[in-house]
Formats: C-alpha cells, structure tokens, sequence
C-alpha cells in the first residue's frame, strides 16, 4: 500500500543506519521511475536524486528554477545551483516554469517539505505565531502553493516532531486537504494532493473517508506511541499497518555517496 | 540605447530614495555589485522587491536602505534564515521594514503582467491558502467565458530594475544564460533599467538559450566583474556556497553585520 515499505536496489539489509536516513530512502522508494516530479530543495532534492540513482534512473527532476529534467553530479545547495543548469535537458523562464509546466498539471508528483503540517496535510512555511507578530519567521511560499495544488499528487517529507505535526497549522501556506473531503474541488485545486507523508519515524497517508492523515507504515525500531507522541492530534492507525523494511547496504552506500557541491569528502 | 557608465553613475543617476526597486536573478547572476553600490549611496525608503531576497536585500535591509520588501521567498537557501531581515520585521533595527508576501507563481506573474502593459495576470493560485487575507495585491476574476473563478494578481512595475548579465557589446545590448529566472520580464516591466556584467564585448556570440536584452530596451550597462558573487555567472564564475554558509554568523549579529557594512562602505565600487 504504502510503496516505500520494501528496498528498491539490494536485499542486504544495511546495519548502523540514523532514522534521517530511512526517512530519506523511503521517500525514494516512494517514487517511480519516469515519473515527473517537481523537487522542493533539501529533504526532497536528496530523495529524488537518491531515486534516480537507484531504481528511478529515468525520473525526471525540475525545479523551480527553470532547470527541466535535470541529473546534477552533486546534490545543489539552493534551488538554482549551476549543477542543475548545467545537467539539464532545457532551463525555462521562472513565469514559463510556472505557467506552462507546473499550472496546467503535467507534473506527476509534488514533492515537498514544511515547518509545520496538520491533520489534513495543510502545510506552512511562512510564520509560527500570528501574522502580524510571529513567534518565527520562516522564508514564505516560494513555489510550494502551486506546486502542492496543481501536481497530480504531492508527496511531503519532513522530520516527525510535535511542534511540525500540529492540529491546525498557523498559517495555510500551501494546501493539502484543505477543512476536509471535497475542499479541493470546492477551492479548483486540480491535483490530488498529499497522497503521502514520509517521516523518519514512519509514513501517513490521508484516510480515504475523513482526509486526515492516518498512520499506515512504521519504520524498524520506531513504535506507534512514539509516533503518537510526537503528533499534535490523536492518531489514527491504519488497519493494515505495515513495516518498512530497513535500509538496503546499496541504498545506504548509494546514499551516503551523495555530496553537495561544494562539500568535503566525509572523512 | 543604454549608455555604458561606471557603476556609480548609473546607480546616482537611476536608483532615488523612495523609489521601488527590483534586484532580481533566480538564485543566479544576483546583482550583488550593484545593491552594495546602493548602500554605499546610502539610498533609503526603498521598496525592495525580489522573488527571492537572499544575502543581498539582507545586506540592504540591514544597511537600512528598505521600509518595505514585496517578496515570494526569503531565506538564505540551503543555509536558513535572513536574519538582518527577522531583526528589521521583529525590532525595526534599523529601520521599520513592512512586508507584501505572494508566491512564487505570483510574483512572477506579477511581472509578466507589468512587462506587458496590462494591470494584472491571471492565475491559479492562492486559493486557500492565507496569503489573500494579508496582501491586498491578490484578489481574484471571475473569466468571462467560463465562468471560472481565478487568482488575480496586481502588475508589478518597478522604478527601477537592476540584473546582471554575462556580456552586453558595445551598443549596450545585453546577453545572459543559464538560469535566466525572472530578469527579461523584471527589466521589461520597469521605467528604468540598469543591467550589470561581467564584460563588454566587441560582439555578442550566440549561446544555446540565452535571452538577449535589446539596448534600445535598457537605460544603463555597467561593468562589475564578478558583480554577482558570491552568487555565480554562468560560464564564468562558480556560486560560493561557502560565502553563503558564512553569512549566517555575520547576519546573526549586529556588530558582525556592522563591521561587514563599514568594509562596503570603505570598498571602491
């Protein structure tokens, strides 16, 4: 059910791996080969070019930058990086990106990170605390509204705290299930929306009825209650729950074989 | 037809206090050059508009040359947070700083609306999120022909923009490549326009998707060598990722970010 439950390269089960790094490769687990999928820089661009250098080498990779279909050597630090430019297939305008390629809904998967993520997968990027007068600052939209309402599907990793997975997030930068079952057809948000929420303790995924998100995978080691505890909601557990299988020595050695650019050797 | 003048000249001659300007390049070919001239200038009151404000409006804000920032994106990317901006929104040091926030597709269609002539563009967007409630250049249209109901968001036609480019030749007709972002359409929406390079050439030889600036299109062409570090230009020089990661301790600190604005200030443009 979930798709990121089983290794996607190698049957050695990998030893001494942190739960960042199962976050990291169950996201890429999570995407299919010759799928095109829109990256949101840090935890998704690592994923994404974890995928494709493991079982999704025809994944096609744009950012917002302009950069379509690109396969950098090095994970880019900022969503513009050279790498990205340099590796592409084509580099498009930002209003071309935007208008002609995201809006219309030829992208498969959105994939996308937060600071704060609510029950119905609404996510904010933009304050903690009031508007006017928050407690955080945080940078703002950047291309997550649309990329979130006009791909096919949107997939959103981030790291399993209880001050990110809230009840109701303090501001809806970019929506996920809106107030519930048909908010997005009401508002003519044309994708799906969060199918899926990987986080280095486990996966949530909006139950079909209600659209809140539900527990359906656990990664090794991680319990129920430890998820619960770091949940701003009382949650739900899929009936079916599922455990992800632990890292692959091939995922992890191709992961940890990532670089940034610009980035030492780890010694 | 864009004249070629030094640096100072063009910013003392384009850039008034007061005026709304936009610095744009998507992460690439950022005119750094040209913002450190303006603080230099000690120009104040400014509307800085940028999609992605980064290390140069953190600069220009903390400086004090900003009372209003009209942005889609503001962080130091891949590194966190702007914090010369967090100090000017939270404790107005140095100055109050009032903020216009859209998103990307937003401030981009902003652009395209003001670089041809229309009021405002048309998109889907914002719709459910938070953002309309606060910024009232947002609204929406209902289409004349479906029926449907779209985000409107207002033109954005700045007093002036400034990029940086790769080359421009003799007639001041501007070439850029790689990541092009924004800047054709920031330029062509704007009354004034000043475009920075690396070089001016005796002719423009063609590059695979590069965007080509018209002189008769743009007011000035300065020459600023590495005018975009420690962002990149594209065939010349690479992005510092270290100067990025190393402006977060200076930007956490006033006395830092002071003692960084007086080495500007005392650098020969």
């Amino acid at each position: 059910m979930t798709g990121t439950a089983e290794p996607v390269a190698g049957t050695q089960e990998a030893q001494d791996w942190s739960s960042d790094e199962m976050m990291t490769i169950a996201a890429a687990r999570a995407l299919r080969d010759g799928q095109v999928c829109f990256v949101g820089i840090g935890l998704p661009s690592r994923a994404a070019n974890l995928a494709r250098r493991l079982h999704a080498p025809r994944l096609v990779l744009i950012y917002e930058s302009g950069t379509v279909d690109t396969r950098p050597a090095e994970l880019p630090l900022s969503i513009g990086d050279g790498v990205l430019a340099d590796s592409a297939l084509t580099v498009v305008s930002v209003p071309e990106i935007f208008n002609y390629w995201l809006q219309p809904g030829r992208i498969d998967v959105g994939f996308l990170s937060g600071a704060q993520i609510d029950r119905l997968g609404n996510i904010n990027t933009t304050v903690i605390g009031e508007y006017d007068d928050p407690t955080v600052r945080l940078p703002g939209s950047g291309g997550a509204p649309e990329i979130a309402s006009s791909c096919r599907q949107v997939i959103v990793v981030m790291r399993h705290r209880l001050r990110s997975f809230v009840e109701h997030v303090d501001f809806v930068t970019s929506v996920g299930h809106g107030t519930g079952p048909g908010d997005r057809e009401r508002l003519g948000l044309r994708g799906a929306g969060p199918v899926r929420v990987i986080t280095d303790l486990g996966v949530l995924e909006p139950d079909p009825e209600t659209a809140e998100l539900v527990l359906t995978a656990l990664h090794p080691g991680v319990t129920v209650e430890r998820v619960r505890a770091e949940t701003g909601w009382p949650l739900q557990v899929a009936a079916d729950l599922v455990f992800t299988a632990p890292p692959s020595t091939t995922e992890l050695e191709t992961l940890r074989s990532l670089r940034t650019v610009g980035e030492k050797e780890a010694s | 037809m864009a004249k070629i003048v030094p640096l100072p000249q063009a910013v003392s001659e384009l850039v008034h206090d007061g005026d709304t300007v936009a610095l744009e390049g998507f992460t690439h070919l950022i005119p750094f050059a040209a913002g450190h001239e303006i603080i230099r200038q000690h120009r104040r009151e400014l509307t800085l508009v940028r999609m992605t404000p980064d290390l140069v409006y953190d600069q220009m804000i903390g400086a004090g040359c900003a009372s209003k920032l009209v942005f889609s994106w503001g962080g130091n990317p891949g590194v966190g947070s702007l914090h010369r901006m967090r100090d000017a929104l939270a404790n107005g040091w140095p100055v109050p700083l009032e903020i216009e926030e859209h998103s990307h597709a937003g401030m981009a269609n902003r652009y395209v609306a003001g670089a041809s002539g229309l009021p405002f563009a048309v998109l889907r967007g914002y719709s459910g999120t938070d953002l309309p409630q606060h910024t009232k250049t947002v609204s929406t249209v209902q289409c004349p022909f479906t029926g449907e109901r779209l985000a409107a968001v207002a033109a954005l036609n700045p007093d002036v923009t400034i990029v940086h480019a790769q080359r421009a030749d003799r007639d001041g007709n501007v070439q850029l490549w790689g990541i092009t972002g924004v800047q054709k359409e920031a330029v062509l929406a704007a009354r004034r326009s000043l475009v920075t390079v690396e070089e001016v050439v005796d002719e423009l030889t063609p590059v695979p998707g590069a965007i080509v600036l018209p002189g008769w299109a743009i007011d000035a062409v300065a020459t600023a060598p590495c005018g975009a570090a420690p962002s990149y230009a594209h065939g010349y020089y690479e992005r510092d990722n270290a100067a990025y990661k190393a402006w977060d301790a200076i930007s956490r600190d006033r006395e830092a970010f002071l003692r960084w604005l007086r080495s500007i200030e005392e650098e020969a443009a």
